[in-house]
């Protein structure tokens, strides 16, 4: 009997497999037969578009090709890099300083590419770094970090680093209210002492930052941020929660409030009132890092911002209030609505800046908190998404009429209408999804191809790698009615946020080497001829060459035990890539990777005597194994010259 | 000489001006690890990469197979050609102003044993790179020489060398082509003529 049970089942299996087969082609039932086909990129071809995915926790950024997933690169930004040498060398130190001093560690969270007239440019990506507050921005023609500026008065830098429509501006907010200045205060007298602050920093033309104003907003923790763009242009945006300015167990006691605030700055009017002189100079110390004309990074120890209050600045903020502890704040394409994801909320409310304007101008306020006119709810409601999944947190838009939110609780994403406040699909999304990208999707023109959910949890969708396990991205069709998943991809670090745009933007822009005779470093070797070693007290100076198959000198004598041997090579390659790179026995530091035509300096630091080698870490030529040298290190005071060779 | 052979020779003189404005040949590599090449163009009075850096690459790579550096600097050849040159044209258009036929096979011939001669200056030069090899070179393959072809395609290792007259040593040659026409068409009128007389 029960034989026959099984038998049966396995007919009844077989019958269900052969008519599977039969009607699709072999995929599974529920799949998506084409999803490879979507996906396929042959080899030796282009990804469509570049995918720019913060690292999080690693502090870096990851870069991959879209539709494939293929993970083209990491960018080190907030954390040293033994890679490739980034804050280790001598070169590339001052990147990672800050008024703390040096910190080699960073969270990286929200890449925000520039944007002229509302629509991506392919000129810079900026990032934030929320433990310690700073902005980078990253050169899109070499992939590079060029500048990284510190944000003073502020902790958490969280809502930040999102631009204005013209790039005029990049954000930064404060997650986490602090004294403001820093004062040695109890941390029970919450209330009365801590602030919050919303800081502008200005972009100029050539990309340098500098941090225009500070506005200082009650005590409560900032959490996003979007611009306006189009008719919203010139206001900013910016989530809060804990309005019950609680400091201990913010889990419930920040709850409580029904609502919370989006704090609406005209950042405009904020100009004219820094111009009229209302705002007051703080003694804020910060560090500004660049790469000066010469390729090095150099620190700037800068004092001083202007900080202006919504009181001494009318007309400046207002607040929208907005239900339970709000999260992403996201302007549409049109600028006229602004959508917030209320991540306890059961609706998702949609704020309409048309009202928002009428409001403002009939002065239909429910009160005021420090000069900050609130809003009421009602008059600047353009209507509720209900139904929303649970937990939304943030929202992108295709361009086409819809918008798509990220649902953590429930972990999906759920599609609905710009018109009708209608949910119209939804996708399930595994697991835990933070953020969600759609390339283009938080400005005037999005290109709506995709939308990329970008999951904090992964739990058995890969081959499990002990207890840390990947985060990961998922790329799911928008083309048509129906949301369709096409591909799972494990990411680099936490991807927070993540911006996409289509490779021919900056595909023919990038920069293949460096030319030798524009190298500007003083300490360069631009020839074999110049290869020299010299003495000044016990620091000794290699200035060495790079190329296929050598270095110059490689045979190095007279160094001594105690010394600093400060390597400073050249690679004379200008063949694009043929990167060289350097290592030493012991080396306390790190290697060093050379592009074509640049210079850049390790410190070693010989502790014991004996003849080391040194040699070449990245993979040249057929001769790369014979790329080696040799230092001989004598006992300290010992009578053996410097000598080296040349060719 | 003809009207017509006078404007002939004043128009193969002018092409001639084209040898100092583009490349007279053109050496094309090709390997797995170029996808884009590299390339050599032969000037009247340089040697340069067809890319910014591709002279310099060249060498790089050549130094593996113990070929000596090319440096344009030191082929005096390059001096001597734009100055050659330069006089062919002013002599073409004197004969072409004077009409003497004397003086128009006499350009002819000095046009060609130019030519012929730059040509043959150019095989030895090409056969002494590839084959006067440093003994020391990192890569040695026994009977191997590295010398590009003239015109055409060779396999020199992973490199498939390509070697074609490029616009400026075309205009020459359809210069040196045309005088000769007009020389071979003369000297039969002359002849003609003296018959005719005689
Ligand atoms: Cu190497």
């Amino acid at each position: 009997m029960i034989r026959t049970t099984k038998f049966a089942m396995g007919l009844a299996a077989g019958v269900v497999t052969l008519l599977v087969a039969g009607c699709g082609g072999g995929t599974p039932i529920g799949g998506n037969g084409d999803a490879a086909s979507a996906v396929y990129v042959a080899p030796g071809e282009y990804d469509e578009f570049y995918f720019f995915t913060s690292g999080g926790f690693s502090g870096q950024l990851g870069v991959y090709g879209l539709p494939s997933g293929r993970l083209l690169k990491q960018v080190p930004i907030f954390s040293q890099w033994a890679e490739n040498g980034w804050g280790y060398s001598e070169e590339t130190k001052a990147m990672l300083e800050t008024s703390y001093g040096f910190v080699p560690w960073g969270d990286s969270h929200h890449p925000e590419l520039s944007q002229t007239d509302g629509v991506i440019d392919g000129r810079w990506l900026f990032i934030n770094e929320n433990n310690t507050p700073r902005i980078a921005r990253i050169d899109l023609t070499t992939f590079e970090t060029v500048e990284i500026i510190e944000i003073p008065n502020s902790a958490g830098n969280h809502a930040s680093p999102f631009v204005t429509q013209n790039t005029e501006y990049t954000v930064a907010a404060t997650r986490f209210s602090v004294p403001t200045p820093q004062a040695d205060v109890p941390i029970d007298s919450y209330k009365e002492n801590f602030s919050g602050m919303l800081s502008f920093v200005k972009v100029a033309d050539n990309g340098r930052m500098n941090i225009a104003f500070q506005i200082l907003v009650p005590g409560y923790n900032y959490d996003l941020s979007h611009s306006g763009k189009g008719p919203s242009h010139g206001w900013s945006f910016f989530t809060s929660y804990n309005s019950e300015q609680a400091n201990t167990l913010l889990e419930v006691n920040a709850s409580q409030n029904d609502k919370d605030y989006i704090a609406a700055v005209n950042w405009m009017r904020a100009e004219e009132c820094v111009a009229n002189g209302q705002g007051e100079r703080w003694a804020s110390n910060y560090v500004h890092n660049y790469f000066d004309d010469r390729h090095i990074a150099v620190s700037d120890m800068e004092n001083g911002t202007t900080v202006i209050t919504p009181a001494t600045c009318s007309d400046m903020v207002y607040y929208l209030p907005t239900p339970k502890s709000p999260h992403g704040v996201d302007v549409d394409p049109s600028g006229l609505l602004i959508a917030a994801g209320g991540k306890l909320a059961a609706v998702i409310p949609v704020h309409s800046f048309t009202k928002m304007i009428q409001a403002i101008e009939n002065e239909d306020f429910i009160g005021e908190v420090e000069g900050i006119p609130i809003l009421r709810y009602e008059s600047i409601i353009a209507g509720e998404v209900k139904n929303p999944g649970l937990g939304p947190l943030h929202t992108e838009f295709d361009g086409k009429g819809y918008a798509y939110t990220s649902a953590f609780i429930s972990s999906e994403i759920v599609k609905w209408s710009l018109e009708t406040f209608e949910v119209v699909d939804r996708i399930d999304a595994y697991y835990s999804i933070g953020h969600l990208s759609i390339p283009g999707g938080d400005t005037r023109e999005p290109w709506g191809k995709w939308v990329i959910a970008l999951n904090k949890t992964t739990k058995d969708r890969y081959l499990p790698t002990g207890p840390e396990l990947a985060h990961s991205a998922q790329l799911i069709d928008i083309s048509g009615d129906k949301m369709r998943l096409l591909l799972d991809f494990p990411t680099v670090g936490e991807p927070h946020y993540a911006q996409g745009l289509p490779a021919s933007l900056i595909k023919d822009k990038q920069v293949r080497i460096y030319p030798l005779d524009e190298n500007d470093h003083p300490l360069a070797t631009k020839t074999e001829a110049e290869a020299r070693v010299e003495r000044e007290g016990r620091n000794v100076h290699v200035y060495m060459t790079t190329i296929r198959t050598h270095f110059v000198p490689d045979n190095i004598e007279g160094v001594q035990v105690g010394d600093s041997v400060f390597f400073h090579v050249t690679n004379l390659e200008q063949d694009w890539d043929v990167p060289h790179g350097f290592a030493i026995t012991g080396a306390n530091t790190s290697e060093l990777l050379l592009m074509p035509g640049e210079t850049r300096t390790i410190v070693w630091l010989p502790t014991r005597i004996g003849v080391y080698p040194f040699y070449c870490t990245d993979f040249c030529s057929a001769l790369h194994q014979e790329m080696q040298g040799y230092v001989r290190v004598s006992p300290r005071g010992s009578s053996v010259p410097i000598s080296f060779n040349t060719p | 000489m003809l009207r017509s052979s006078r404007v002939l020779i004043a128009t193969a003189s002018i092409l001639l001006g084209l040898v100092f404005m583009f490349p007279l040949w053109r050496i094309e590599l090709q390997a797995p690890q170029y996808p884009e090449g590299l390339g050599l163009l032969i000037k009247v009075s340089d040697i340069t990469g067809v890319k910014p850096h591709d002279l310099q690459n060249i060498n790089g790579l050549n130094h593996y197979i113990g070929m000596k550096t090319i440096e344009p600097d030191s082929i005096p050849e390059l001096r001597f050609m734009p100055v050659f040159v330069a006089v062919m044209i002013a002599a073409g258009l004197l004969v072409a102003a004077t009409g003497n036929r004397v003086l128009l096979y006499l350009w002819v011939g000095v046009f060609l044993i130019g030519s012929v001669a730059g040509l043959v200056d150019f095989w030895l030069w090409s056969y002494d790179y590839g084959h006067n090899l440093d003994p020391t070179a990192a890569i040695k393959v026994p009977g191997m020489t590295y010398q590009p072809p003239l015109i055409g395609s060779k396999q020199l290792l992973n490199f498939v060398a390509t070697s074609w007259p490029a616009l400026g040593g075309l205009a020459a040659m359809v210069s040196v082509g045309i005088g000769s026409l007009v020389a071979i068409g003369e000297w039969r009128r002359a002849r003609k003529g003296a018959e005719a007389t005689g």
